[in-house]
């Protein structure tokens, strides 16, 4: 149970502190093409070898951890941002406005959020920027839906029927009472859906539908890597790896997140 | 809505009429539970009113309704006179000062996310003298000065409906409604609360009304009783004819099935139990309600 919150806090650790360092150091130029040193196993200048172009892998890979963490940060963000409000109107809101937030969020959520980005991209031009927006809209549905059952729970309580008969109105009830008390679920949820959000993004980048070059991407890299994978599985294998990392990293936080919300909650109450 | 129709209830109301009137009260939840089916009553102010009847019976809704935190199916309830049944929330500013409840659950009734300060103060809204107020009723329940700035997981249950009911006096309200406020309390901390609610009743000229499914409890506490049983209220009348001489079977069984002195003078332990079973429910068919 602790373990869970230990481990996927220190993988979301050590990505966060890489991405960190990459912003004011990397080994080497992660752009710096040099035909001379390519497909290069890893050596003591090139810790994890070098790809078609030269390019110094590790290097990339710093970089690359940005990315992941630039476009599951605004991606979540944006999705808590709409989807929160929205389940609280759709539980505390009229019947009507309820249903329709549900069934929109049904639509939503039946609409592959691959092919929604796919669809921006070939509107608006693949970037890392329409990437995020399409995983975002995608994922708004998943923090609508909790924060509904975080809401329909709370207003069952009755300190909320307190508050009525305080003469509290609708909108104090919902940010006294009802944010922070489903603040932990939705804590949670971010960091459920920035797993989803990253392996989301390295599925663009590896379509060619997300981070544009020459940004450094796990997806492109990937992608890059495939004619060469019965050269030099390496160029896969680095970074796929750190994809399973840092996904199963924010699993394993949510989950131990849960664990940490829920009894200290039944403790409380 | 001044026309309403003469009450059985009979009229022990100290000074002037009742403060909180109910007229063919009927409530109907979505899937035809009838929780509430055409009950009467009148709450005289200053009075100390007992609603008295198992889980079921219906007293929740009408604490609900009584409180104007949900809307009857059909019926009138009146506050001084003025309907509050058919109100929009804007418009009952003036009951939720003067209205106010303590709940069950010492657990639920208080958010574990507010400091107690924040909770005693919720139904003040903006006053520039909140601390001062805080402090005065922490002091009236009996808790330290310094629990203010503690969340309520520190408390005990006790403690807790002492927070609920400072929480209920900070408007100082006119009418205090307790729902089944000590039910969840084991004996010693339950007599504490009672003698704190009967000191406040005293010291701040408070009606009570008094929602419990302890007929011994609501006999200590009250000065004329209303027993429910299936959304109806089979038998009204102070509180000592009530129980002396119960006229409703399902008073009996109350009264019988109620683990007081009283009750095993009047039945031994052991046939307690197989005379309430044997007096059973009179009638089982659920008669119509009146028409409102």
């Amino acid at each position: 149970m602790r373990g869970n919150l230990v481990v996927g806090g220190a993988l979301v650790g050590l990505v966060v502190v890489t991405a960190l360092v990459s912003l004011l150091w990397t080994p080497l130029d992660p752009q710096a093409v040099d035909a001379s040193v390519r497909l290069l196993g890893p050596t003591s200048q090139h810790l994890l070898g070098t790809d078609k172009f030269g390019r110094d892998v590790f290097s990339q890979l710093m970089v690359g951890a940005q990315t992941t963490l630039y476009v599951g940060i605004v991606a979540v963000g944006l999705a808590a941002v709409a989807g929160v409000p929205l389940g609280v109107l759709a539980a505390m809101g009229p019947r009507w406005l309820g249903e329709l937030v549900m069934r929109t969020s049904d639509l939503v959520l039946a609409f592959p959020a691959l092919l929604l980005a796919i669809m921006l991209a070939a509107v608006y031009g693949a970037s890392t920027l329409t990437a995020m927006i399409a995983i975002g809209v995608a994922t708004v549905p998943a923090f609508a839906r909790v924060a509904r059952a975080g809401a329909l729970q709370v207003l069952s309580r009755e300190y909320t029927l307190a508050a009525r008969a305080g003469g509290r109105s609708r909108w104090w009830i919902a940010w006294r009472h009802v944010l922070p008390n489903i603040s932990g679920m939705v804590v949670v949820q971010s960091s459920v859906s920035f797993a989803m959000a990253v392996l989301a993004e390295a599925a663009l980048s590896f379509l060619g539908f997300g981070t544009a070059p020459p940004t450094p991407s796990w997806g492109r890299m990937l992608q890059e890597s495939q004619e060469l994978l019965a050269v030099d599985a390496r160029l896969a294998l680095v970074p796929g790896l750190a994809i399973a990392a840092v996904v199963l990293g924010f699993n394993l936080l949510g989950d131990g997140l849960r664990d940490h919300f829920d009894p200290r909650l039944e403790a409380r109450r | 809505m001044t026309s309403t129709p003469d009450s059985a209830a009979p009229d022990a109301a100290p000074g002037s009429g009742p403060i909180v009137s109910v007229r063919d009260l009927e409530r109907t939840y979505r899937g035809g539970v009838h929780a509430l089916r055409g009950v009467s009553l009148d709450v005289p102010r200053g009075g100390r009113f007992g609603i008295v009847g198992e889980s079921g019976s219906g007293k929740s809704t009408l604490v609900r309704l009584l409180a104007a935190l949900d809307r009857p199916t059909a019926g009138t309830v009146t506050f001084e006179g003025q309907r509050i049944d058919d109100r929009r929330e804007s418009d009952l500013g003036f009951l939720r000062r003067r209205l106010q409840i303590v709940f069950q659950d010492p657990m639920g009734s208080l958010d574990p996310r507010m400091r107690v300060r924040d909770i005693i103060s919720e139904p003040l809204g903006r006053t520039r003298d909140r601390d001062e107020r805080v402090a005065e009723l922490l002091d009236a329940v009996g808790l330290p000065s310094d629990a203010g700035a503690q969340y309520p997981h520190r408390f005990s249950g006790g403690q807790r409906q002492r927070i609920s009911i400072a929480r209920a006096l900070a408007p100082r309200p006119d009418v205090l409604i307790a729902d089944e406020a000590v039910s969840a309390l084991d004996v010693l901390v339950r007599k504490q609360i009672l003698d704190l609610l009967t000191r406040l009743v005293d010291e701040y000229a408070l009606t009570l009304v008094f929602v419990s499914h302890d007929l011994g409890v609501v006999r200590k506490m009250c000065d004329e009783v209303a027993v429910m049983r299936r959304g109806e209220v089979v038998e009204h009348g102070p509180v000592d004819e009530v129980y002396d001489a119960p006229r409703h079977d399902y008073t009996r069984e109350l009264i019988a099935a109620a683990p007081t002195l009283h009750g095993a003078l009047r039945a031994p332990a052991g046939s307690a139990t197989s005379e309430a079973s044997a007096a059973g429910p009179e009638s089982s068919e659920p008669e119509p309600p009146p028409e409102g």
